[in-house]
């Protein structure tokens, strides 16, 4: 068999893979992003009600009474350096700060749905805006 | 009273801590024996967790600012207190506020706001504090209180309880919410009560929210502001004093002079920095800066206004902050900080 022949069966080959894997391969229909949307918005939501829950912390006051809308929690710029923890810090450390402190309740862990939704809620209300980590 | 003199007064405050308080000065009145003071205590959202236990953080703004106001030399003719000591509406968050306000030896007029109001629409304040908008007139100078928090009737009837419409009332960022407005009787009596005004008599209104338009989703807003304002444009100097924003805002629409008062209980952020709408805070406002979390007194500070020339100049006392004072430029007929007004720093350069 000749060098150039053993290229081409080789090739050949090579494009039956790809082919294959592309027609294996999952597709997103519109159904799915649908459902993604959804599920997605459904987080939002779930945020906002956590966010305006009387019963998060220990003392009624809620995480909308300082920050309508979310505003002024700047998720787009976090990890960051806070001062006043002496560490590069994740925003979820930063709303366990304010469940402790003006909320007096206790931390959630970082995978808590109900943290999962605030950080959901409060990253949507803050959209479209540029990824700025580390900016104070 | 000299004006130097009240400074010195000020000064040694100032040296004695941060106070959320207002101290306010008129020396407008028809001679200078006329001057005075008046203090002015806003936004306290004093509220209940549960029998007689109550948030921490916000007694101890409204404590402070009681304190600090009797240590004020010298004395304050009265105090003015800008709405909301509640948080949602309770008698016993009424009830405890003025418990703690009761520590103040001045005589206090009261303003309502939406927090005090919406639980019974006013009933028990008013059982307590007296009508819901009134005018008085001391030294000289004519004061009005207004309503500033209503709205329609259908949206205030449409709820199955009081706490139903309290609740969605007291979030500043509820949809479910509605425009607030002084509305038709206020403004007749209003008319009224100023026909019996000369029109060169300086004029302080005293409302919760800023008789202005800045942004109808977080209720930064009253409906009717033009009409107030042109029941107010024949008077050659007024002054519009108004809580409810738990921030610095200043500014000039005609005649009158617009100052917000600082809150005891927390601040809020700009308006401007909800990125999904469009707000108008008003071009002249230079922002303060954003608030230190770590310090819950921060931004809660205090600030001395003195309508000494008729015309309103804010001194800003903020904790971590550069002194700011806001004084009214006559040339330019319009108040502007001394400091920042073309210069104007990033709000973000502090906490």
């Amino acid at each position: 068999m000749q060098r150039k022949q053993v290229l081409s069966l080789v090739l050949t080959g090579l494009l039956t893979i790809v082919w294959n894997s592309a027609v294996l391969a999952d597709e997103f229909t519109q159904q799915d992003l649908k459902l993604w949307q959804d599920e997605y918005m459904a987080a939002v939501k779930a945020g906002r009600d956590v966010f305006t829950d009387s019963k998060l912390g220990s003392n009624g006051v809620v995480c909308a009474q300082c920050h309508p809308n979310g505003a002024n929690t700047h998720p787009e710029t976090y990890p960051k350096f806070q001062k006043q923890l002496g560490k590069v810090t994740q925003l979820w450390e930063m709303v366990n700060w304010c469940i402790r402190n003006p909320l007096e309740g206790k931390n959630l862990a970082a995978d808590d749905p109900k943290m999962t939704a605030i950080l959901t809620y409060i990253t949507h209300e803050r959209r479209g805006k540029k990824l700025t980590p580390g900016k104070h | 009273m000299k004006r130097r003199n009240f400074l010195k007064g000020a000064g040694a405050l100032m040296a004695g801590g941060v106070l959320p308080i207002s101290l306010i000065e008129v020396a407008f009145g028809k001679s200078s024996h006329e001057n005075f003071t008046f203090a002015y205590i806003s936004d306290s959202h004093i509220q209940q967790i549960k029998g007689n236990k109550f948030v921490r953080n916000f007694d101890r703004g409204l404590i402070q600012a009681v304190a600090e106001c009797n240590m004020m030399d010298p004395k304050p003719d009265f105090v003015i207190y800008g709405g909301d000591l509640a948080q949602l509406g309770s008698k016993p968050e009424i009830d405890h506020g003025l418990d703690i306000m009761s520590a103040c030896k001045h005589k206090i007029h009261y303003v309502m706001g939406e927090h005090d109001y919406y639980l019974d629409l006013g009933e028990y304040w008013e059982s307590q504090l007296g009508p819901q908008w009134y005018s008085f007139d001391h030294k000289g100078v004519h004061f009005v209180v207004l309503n500033s928090i209503i709205v329609d009737e259908k949206w205030t009837n449409k709820w199955s309880s009081g706490e139903e419409r309290m609740g969605v009332m007291a979030g500043l960022d509820n949809p479910l919410g509605s425009p607030f407005m002084v509305g038709a009787a206020q403004r007749a009596w209003l008319k009224k009560d100023l026909s019996k005004v000369s029109k060169d008599t300086p004029l302080v209104v005293l409302s919760h929210s800023p008789l202005q338009k800045i942004y109808k989703g977080w209720n930064f807003w009253t409906d009717d502001a033009e009409q107030i304002q042109a029941i107010l444009k024949p008077f050659k100097k007024v002054n519009v004093f108004y809580g409810h924003v738990h921030q610095i805002q200043y500014n000039q629409i005609g005649n009158i002079s617009f100052h917000s008062v600082m809150a005891t209980a927390w601040p809020w952020p700009y308006p401007s920095t909800y990125s999904q709408a469009s707000s108008h805070l008003p071009k002249l406002t230079v922002e303060m800066n954003r608030a230190d979390p770590f310090f819950e007194r921060d931004a809660t500070g205090w600030q001395f206004i003195d309508v000494w020339s008729g015309n309103t100049s804010m001194h800003l006392q903020l904790p971590e902050n550069n002194t700011r004072t806001l004084a009214y430029n006559k040339k330019r007929k319009r108040p502007e900080d001394t400091q920042y007004q073309s210069n104007r720093i990033p709000p973000q350069k502090h906490y």
